[in-house]
């Protein structure tokens, strides 16, 4: 194409690598302090070459965590972590959809209300609201439970507003055809609109395990035992207050595993990620 | 816009709402409702008793010097983000948008940071830039900058602004991108055969066709840093030092769960609600413009 004359291309890649260098550069650092034993570390300024001990630290955290954490093993961090990221995903995928063919499938008397009650929650994130949250949560006997920390989360309507949105898309054409198969809304629902939904599920899936896994503020109200710890509110335990000296080989190495799933996900699902970001938030 | 072919009845709809409509009133209505009727109330310092305070609460915020300085400190810190993540984030997807080889490697490391929870980026700032240890604090040090961001104001702020703002870039890089992407080719085109430069074709077309992407981001990005980046000031800063990084949603949490100030905890939680509404409401008579538009 005229429009890019070949001499124009080392100024957008040197951008390019600047920015890849800003992005992967604390990531790295963590990576050399992950490898190292904490006096490598201390002797400030660090090395920037890694270590040979970054397998050994990686064990050493997951099986055995830090003193700071009272030894609570890493790897119960991560399948708490797992389970809500999960939990939050499938949950809030299971009730929206359902919800979003009932507004756009159907008439009936409330329709309007339904839906604006639904899609008002669009607005609060839970952070504006956490202390009445909390304390419904006590009153439900939920602290230091699953379903504590995911049900409060599912409780917004962007994957509604999503499903609402494509729904809208799916031609009169095939309700007809369907009703006159004799179909009735649930074969409708589970032989026509769901298989396709697929992609659309696909890609609210990776945006909502995301959303799940990275949460902080939530988590740190609602769990106050080391065996309910998500990794990223366990990572903040092991660094302390500054009494005892923090384990940094350690806690780099927590770092890398707790971004490591997500990081996973994006990565390997980058396709749907990024379509389900940018339809979701039109 | 609505479906001319529908199901009759009300029992499926009902069922299928059920589910979210019960979520929703439980965590969602019923806490909303509590903040704001906890916002009218007050207890005493042993929390026996509370009497109806009307706006007593509100009244006291507004006259405390903390609160408002925390505002001040919320929106200098936003915008502070805001601007810092959007323009890489542009720079980043003009630059992606006209390279074709290792487009993808690029692509993919941009958005890395995206899957990285504010928490985390918190905590990779902090130990880049921790005056005992960090490597980029022994770099300042070396240059004569007499780092250390526990006790110096600016410092702290500048560090929890580059952690939330660098987890961000990745964001507005990919709204950006699907946003030059979407720009008809022939439009750039007919501008070349005219003879403009690529600097001017940058800022007569693409720009003003990315205005509407920028306007989301703008709003998106805001609330990202009113409310996702708690976790970036309880790691980093503690909202110190003094309270030189306490931003709004860490002041509800400080006062509600550690100073068990409920009441007023609730009225600074009604307060937010009504900016977090006020910038929804915003982005949605955009939303409707941008919906003429296209």
């Amino acid at each position: 194409m005229m429009v890019s004359a070949p001499r124009s291309a080392i100024l957008p890649h040197a951008v390019l690598i600047l920015g890849t260098v800003l992005v992967l550069f604390p990531i790295f650092v963590a990576f050399v302090a992950a490898s190292d034993e904490l006096p490598d570390i201390l002797q400030a300024p660090m090395s920037l070459w890694p270590g040979g001990h970054f397998i050994a630290n990686s064990v050493e955290a997951l099986v055995s965590g830090t003193v700071k954490t009272s030894g609570e093993p890493v790897w119960s961090m991560l399948l708490n972590s797992l389970v809500m990221a999960l939990g939050v995903a499938a949950g809030k995928i299971a009730i929206s959809l359902p919800s979003a063919y009932a507004v756009v499938f159907f008439r009936f008397p409330l329709r309007r209300l339904c839906f604006w009650a639904i899609f008002v929650t669009l607005m609060l994130p839970v952070e504006v609201r956490i202390m009445p949250t909390y304390k419904i949560a006590a009153d439900l006997s939920l602290i230091n439970s699953y379903s504590g920390l995911i049900l409060p989360l599912i409780a917004s309507a962007t994957a509604t507003l999503l499903f609402r949105q494509f729904f809208m898309t799916i031609p009169d054409e095939l309700i007809e055809a369907a009703k006159i198969d004799g179909a009735g809304p649930w074969r409708f629902l589970v032989d026509t609109v769901i298989p396709l939904s697929k992609t659309n599920i696909a890609a609210l899936f990776v945006i909502l395990f995301i959303f799940g896994w990275n949460q902080y503020l939530w988590p740190l109200l609602v769990t106050d035992t080391p065996k309910m710890t998500t990794i990223v509110i366990g990572m903040r335990q092991m660094i302390g207050n500054g009494d005892t000296q923090t384990e940094w080989q350690l806690v780099m190495a927590t770092a890398l595993l707790a971004i490591l799933p997500p990081v996973a996900v994006v990565v390997l699902m980058q396709r749907w990620f990024v379509k389900g970001l940018v339809e979701s938030e039109k | 816009m609505e479906r001319r072919v529908v199901f009759g009845g009300w029992v499926c709809p009902a069922i299928l709402l059920l589910p979210q409509m019960a979520v929703t009133l439980v965590f969602f209505f019923w806490p909303a409702g509590q903040a704001a009727f906890q916002s009218l109330l007050r207890g005493d310092a042993f929390g026996l008793t509370t009497h109806f305070a009307g706006i007593e609460n509100f009244a006291d915020l507004v006259a405390d010097p903390n609160y408002l300085g925390s505002f001040g400190i919320t929106a200098f810190f936003s915008l502070s983000v805001a601007v810092l993540a959007l323009a890489p984030g542009l720079l980043l997807a003009v630059m992606a948008d006209r390279v074709v080889r290792g487009a993808a490697v690029y692509k993919t490391v941009l958005l890395m940071p995206y899957a990285i929870a504010p928490a985390i980026a918190g905590v990779l700032w902090m130990f880049l830039f921790n005056p005992g240890i960090g490597v980029l604090a022994a770099a300042l040090r070396r240059i004569g900058v007499d780092w250390n961001y526990l006790l110096d104001a600016p410092q702290a702020m500048l560090l929890v602004i580059l952690a939330a703002a660098w987890k961000q870039v990745s964001y507005n890089f990919l709204f950006f991108l699907a946003g030059l992407q979407a720009i008809p080719p022939s439009l750039i085109e007919a501008s070349a055969i005219d003879g403009a430069t690529p600097r001017r074709r940058f800022w007569t077309i693409v720009f003003p066709l990315l205005a509407p992407t920028s306007f989301f981001l703008l709003v998106v990005n805001i609330v990202y840093a009113f409310f996702d980046t708690f976790g970036v000031i309880h790691n980093v800063t503690q909202g110190g030092p003094g309270q030189a990084t306490e931003i709004l949603v860490y002041k509800v949490w400080y006062d509600g769960v550690v100073g068990l100030d409920l009441g007023g905890s609730a009225a600074q939680s009604v307060i937010l609600m009504a900016i977090v509404i006020g910038l929804t409401a915003v982005q949605f008579r955009f939303i409707e413009r941008r919906v003429h538009y296209a």
